[in-house]
């Protein structure tokens, strides 16, 4: 596809991306440490992703392979629109496949598919810092950072097995980066967090309402904050999914009729039509 | 009294050692020459009226505040001693959630209100690393005991809790490190008659106990008396009158001082 006239290669002018690219740098050097950038506006809302889209903007070549994904589907507005709109400006290849990307933007999701090294993988935050619920104080959770003062959130956690029995987050659940840096992994469900740990590809956070950047850099030690007689687990719905059959990726619970019919199905559609592919092929 | 200081383990040095510290809030002298040492296991007063530069006395020795001119040597459970301003932030804070422990007048601003009592005893134990959700219940659960909180209501929110209860709660959190030292600004300020003798009962039994040393910054000469070993009588900034609680007290020499002591009332 040949990229639209008019604009600058992948929409942000030069200049923007070199700034981009000097904070991705620093937030790279310093794993989980939110590191201040000028936000730009972009051609979408605030929520839609406008974070994540600066950051691939300033990451994408022309050779790259651009896969997005919203809720782990190609298919639904966000990542539909997205993909359109570097397909575009940038004129880069698109595809749907998370073994053929070698960038991929996502909303909520981490892709079923094992990442491999030289992958990177471009969250869109809506709320970078993990404290901001606990510490209403910007400057204080600052100096929380800044000290690695981090007994509140597992106050939090406390709290929480102290009136449900467990840690009630099923998603944004947060990680230490590094053994260092207090993280939010995005609204991505605690199922994925553990795919972040020692990853092979290159996990960059753009929040783009809250101007920050930060980074998970290729095997990264990320852990799930939790007790030692509580530990961190995964939650996923008790199901396989009604297309692929498939017991180990993350579910979608989706209502089919209005008597209480349901199924549940993979949200990562990709990792789903790709095992419909192989179990047709072997019948 | 049922621990006399001569009880409470002496060491060779003192735990915290302030002198010629001096404070000035535009032309008020807030602090002006002020000295004094804190010794293991000793609980001193600081008293005198509104405005005396009590409660400023405190945040300097705690290091909430620096101050313009003097020091304040503080000395770790290894021994060596340190000097409060060249400690960095981070060192500080650690101080402040282990070693250290301060109670405030209003328990809203030592608790956090909105997160349950056995959190909020737990908080110090997880700020210093704690990760086993069970020990840190069971400390908990020991300490409410201790303060005479019901353990059935480690769940319930300190918002729920009567006065007296959050002052007791309050002192259960900042204890559960065990700390050497509790710097505590009116402890019992804001509470009727009945609820503040309660506490002054419980924090001499756990001074005692513990071993505790305790800076006390009241305007209460009757819980002075009650609780410490020693006095510091304020006034516009500087110390006017220092010794043992009984001497002060009984035979006052500064003629502040006789005024303080003449203008309690007696029931």
């Amino acid at each position: 596809m040949s990229a639209a006239t008019g604009y600058n290669f992948g929409y942000l002018d030069e200049d923007t991306k070199r700034m981009i690219r000097r904070a991705l740098l620093k937030a790279v050097a310093i794993p989980g440490h939110q590191v201040p950038f000028g936000s730009r506006e972009m051609p979408l809302p605030y929520g839609w992703g406008t974070g994540g889209i600066q950051v691939t903007a300033s990451v994408i070549g022309p050779a790259d392979r651009l896969k997005v994904i919203d809720q782990g589907a190609d298919d639904t507005t966000n990542a539909v629109s997205i993909r359109r709109f570097f397909a575009r400006v940038a004129g880069v290849e698109t595809t749907e496949r998370t073994a053929e990307a070698s960038i991929i933007q996502t909303r909520h999701r981490i892709p079923e598919t094992t990442l491999r090294e030289g992958q990177i993988l471009v969250y869109q935050v809506p709320m970078p810092e993990p404290l901001f619920r606990l510490e209403p104080r910007v400057a204080e959770t600052k100096r929380m950072h800044a000290l690695a003062d981090y007994g509140l959130m597992h106050v939090k956690l406390y709290e929480d097995i102290a009136r449900h029995g467990h840690v009630a987050i099923s998603y944004n659940y947060p990680v230490m980066v590094n053994g260092r840096y207090l993280m939010s992994p995005s609204p991505i469900p605690a199922f994925d967090n553990p795919k972040m740990h020692r990853n092979p590809a290159l996990q960059l956070f753009g929040a783009g309402r809250e101007k920050r950047i930060y980074a998970v850099p290729p095997y990264t030690e990320v852990r799930s904050l939790d007790f030692e007689d509580h530990p961190f687990e995964p939650v996923r719905a008790r199901a396989g999914c009604a297309l692929c059959g498939s017991r180990e990726s993350y579910l979608d619970e989706v209502v089919t009729d209005d008597a209480g019919g349901r199924i549940f199905v993979c949200s990562d559609t990709d990792y789903c039509q790709g095992r419909q592919a192989r179990q047709e092929a072997a019948e | 009294m049922s621990a006399s200081p001569m009880e409470a383990p002496l060491l060779e040095a003192p735990l915290l050692e302030a002198s010629d510290l001096a404070l000035r809030y535009g032309a008020v002298p807030a602090l002006d020459g002020v000295s004094l040492a804190i010794w293991p296991g000793e609980v001193v007063a600081i008293v005198g009226e509104s405005g005396s530069g009590k409660t400023t006395l405190l945040r300097v020795l705690s290091g909430l505040l620096p101050p313009d001119a003097g020091s304040v040597l503080y000395r770790d459970p290894e021994g060596r001693a340190q000097r409060l301003e060249a400690m960095g932030e981070a060192a500080l804070r650690r101080l402040h959630r282990t070693d250290w422990g301060f109670v405030h007048q209003n328990p809203r601003d030592g608790l956090r209100l909105g997160v349950s009592a056995g959190g909020n005893i737990g908080e110090r134990l997880m700020a210093t690393g704690a990760r086993h959700y069970g020990s840190i219940r069971e400390a908990a659960i020991a300490w409410l005991r201790r303060v005479e909180i019901d353990p059935a209501r480690i769940d319930a929110l300190p918002r729920t809790f009567s006065g007296g209860m959050q002052q007791r709660l309050q002192i259960a959190r900042t204890l559960v490190t065990h700390p050497r030292l509790i710097f505590m600004d009116e402890p019992t300020g804001g509470l009727d008659v009945s609820v503040q003798a309660r506490l002054l009962d419980l924090i001499r039994a756990l001074v005692a106990d513990l071993g505790l040393a305790v800076l006390l910054v009241t305007h209460d000469i009757a819980a002075a008396r009650l609780l410490a070993h020693r006095i510091l009588v304020m006034r516009h900034g500087k110390v006017v009158e220092e010794g043992l609680t009984d001497r002060v007290l009984d035979d006052p020499q500064h003629a502040y001082t006789q005024l303080l002591v003449a203008s309690v009332l007696a029931a």
